[in-house]
């Protein structure tokens, strides 16, 4: 098994896409999509970051077990962030971050023996 | 330890020893996507807790410096991919001279990076004692345009007249910015330091198409600290930019 040299024709395409990329996010940023802003910017990201991963890193034309480990990293880091979001998500309202009590906490009480 | 040439006595082959070495780097990685993959978790939770300070916050970004950053990253990890290239195929020189643009264009980053940061020093948007959002707004800088002051002005006293607490809440977007951005800064010194050394190396031609191992580990930590970026970009400086 020799080693997959990736030509800078293939190097010179991602970056266009890279840029491309970069142009879309930069413009959509000033439209009003509403609540889907955040998603098409996360979408490109995501798109401009498998880019970057299966070329410029070369995991496509690496072995098995080194694809296995970066797949892990994707699947770990889904656990941490959807069981996370899963919690905040569904706490009541009150339990949410950045939800201020009415009444402020009782004032501590003076010590006597 | 036993050595034969570039080949370590624990290997039988140099591609074997090329894909162990490459296989050590990918965990490493996995424990970063992990370690800021934290952080943009927190991130994510307060900016949906606190979406005005944080959308006033993205706001003061300077979107030309940010956007301009962006693509002088990304333009260095295609030198830095031309230098793994250039290597496999046996072009000595062109490694040093790929190598060497990738630490330029990574210094460039660092000192844009550094104009950034002095410019929130001077608007009063450090957390801490003298955090002001109003700071900015009401004393212009020279330079500054008067239309988007104006406008900030106004967004500011809009939020502060909504939610009062609103200096507090900017603090956690800015204490989350310059976390996020000071830890990818520092992984790029890190990035910088380990590329003095394949410079070196290169200069002494080490690196050849049987062996060139340290360019391409190299590569793939300075393409991970691109990939962060990547994320780093859209979520600081994109927020509620159509107003």
């Amino acid at each position: 098994m020799s080693e997959h040299i990736v030509s800078p024709k293939i190097y010179f395409a991602i970056f266009a896409s890279l840029m491309l990329g970069t142009g879309i996010t930069v413009w959509a940023a000033f439209q009003n999509f509403g609540k889907l802003n955040i998603v098409i910017a996360l979408v490109i990201a995501t798109i401009k970051a498998t880019l970057v991963v299966l070329y410029f890193m070369h995991a496509r034309y690496s072995p098995k077990r080194t694809q296995l480990v970066i797949i892990c990293s994707i699947f770990w880091l889904a656990i941490m962030l959807g069981m996370t979001l899963s919690d905040y998500d569904t706490r009541p309202h009150e339990m949410q971050p950045g939800v201020t009590r009415l009444e402020p906490p009782a004032a501590p009480q003076a010590f006597t023996a | 330890m036993h050595r034969t040439g570039d080949l370590y006595g624990q290997f039988e082959t140099l591609e074997q020893q090329k894909e162990t070495a490459s296989l050590g780097m990918w965990v490493f990685l996995v424990t970063e996507v992990l370690f800021f993959g934290g952080m943009f978790l927190t991130y994510t939770i307060n900016r949906s807790a606190f979406s005005t300070a944080f959308g006033i916050g993205s706001n003061t970004l300077d979107i030309t410096l940010g956007a301009g950053n962006t693509v002088v990253l990304i333009m260095s990890s295609l030198t830095m991919a031309m230098a793994v290239w250039s290597a496999q195929v046996g072009k000595k020189k062109l490694v040093s001279i790929f190598l060497i643009a990738t630490l330029g264009l990574g210094t460039v980053f660092l000192g844009v990076k550094g104009v950034e940061y002095k410019q929130k020093f001077d608007h009063h948007l450090i957390p801490g004692h003298g955090f002001d959002m109003k700071y900015h707004p009401t004393h212009p800088m020279p330079g500054d345009d008067p239309k988007e002051l104006a406008l900030e002005k106004k967004e500011v006293e809009e939020a502060l007249a909504h939610d009062p607490d609103i200096n507090f809440h900017g603090q956690l977007y800015f204490s989350l910015y310059f976390g996020m951005t000071g830890l990818h800064a520092l992984h790029m010194i890190i990035g910088a330091g380990l590329l003095i050394w394949l410079i070196k190396g290169s200069f002494a031609g080490r690196f050849t198409p049987q062996y060139n191992t340290p360019v391409e580990v190299v590569g793939l930590y300075w393409h991970f600290v691109d990939i962060v970026w990547i994320y780093l970009f859209p979520l600081l400086y994109l927020i509620d930019r159509h107003r």
